[in-house]
């Protein structure tokens, strides 16, 4: 019980991220229109964003902008006191990427429906094979 | 971090999410998934991560969105499953 409550409960926002995962996962395999296994890799791809930038947040940690006082001259910065903010710098890039490569899937999706009139992948395949 | 407003928002993005893969009509899953980015906008402004929270807000609940909506305008909103 006590190994439940510290492994399985206090750290219930990782499980959250691996449901959202297998959710993406399950759409790029088992969904058969183009666009929605787009869908499904943009929700693997932010899981996995979520699970980063939750490693860099703590317990009572504020925003990570250092506190000035004005005029108050040297003092000693505290960095228990800030979240870390190595993996938000790494997870911003992630963001662009994911969604320029999803404006690049569109663009495919929409040269594949103006050639084969479907977005649907089974029809996409005997049209294929027909032509 | 207010761990129960973290819980709460991180079951609407699952429900986002089931819902945005399993509608059956492509601008239903466009709104959805519009839905879908701005609760991950806010986990992570719960999170303490401003800098990604404008990005996500600004590039992935805007222009993905209207990506989204662009190409389903060009294609077809019919989908099977």
């Amino acid at each position: 019980m006590d190994f439940l409550l510290t492994h399985l409960v206090a750290k219930y926002n990782f499980w959250l991220y691996i449901i959202l995962m297998m959710i993406g996962l399950y759409a790029m395999i088992a969904k058969n229109n183009l666009i929605k296994k787009l869908v499904g890799m943009n929700i693997f791809q932010t899981a996995i964003i979520l699970f980063y930038v939750s490693i860099g947040s703590k317990r009572g940690g504020t925003i990570p902008i250092v506190e000035h006082i004005a005029g108050g001259g040297e003092h000693a910065i505290n960095p228990t006191r800030y979240v870390n903010p190595l993996p938000h710098v790494l997870m911003l890039t992630a963001i662009v990427v994911s969604v320029s490569t999803f404006g690049v899937a569109l663009a495919l999706a929409i040269k594949i429906y103006q050639r084969y009139k479907t977005l649907e992948e089974d029809e996409l395949l005997t049209r294929i094979r027909e032509s | 971090m207010i761990w129960q407003l973290d819980l709460a928002i991180l079951t609407l993005v699952i429900v986002c999410a089931i819902a945005a893969i399993s509608v059956k009509d492509l601008l239903g899953t466009a709104i959805l998934f519009g839905a879908y980015s701005f609760m991950m906008c806010l986990l992570w402004s719960i999170m303490a991560a401003v800098d990604v929270a404008f990005t996500e807000a600004s590039v992935g609940a805007g222009v993905s969105t209207v990506f989204f909506v662009a190409a389903v305008f060009r294609t077809t909103r019919r989908t099977k499953d």
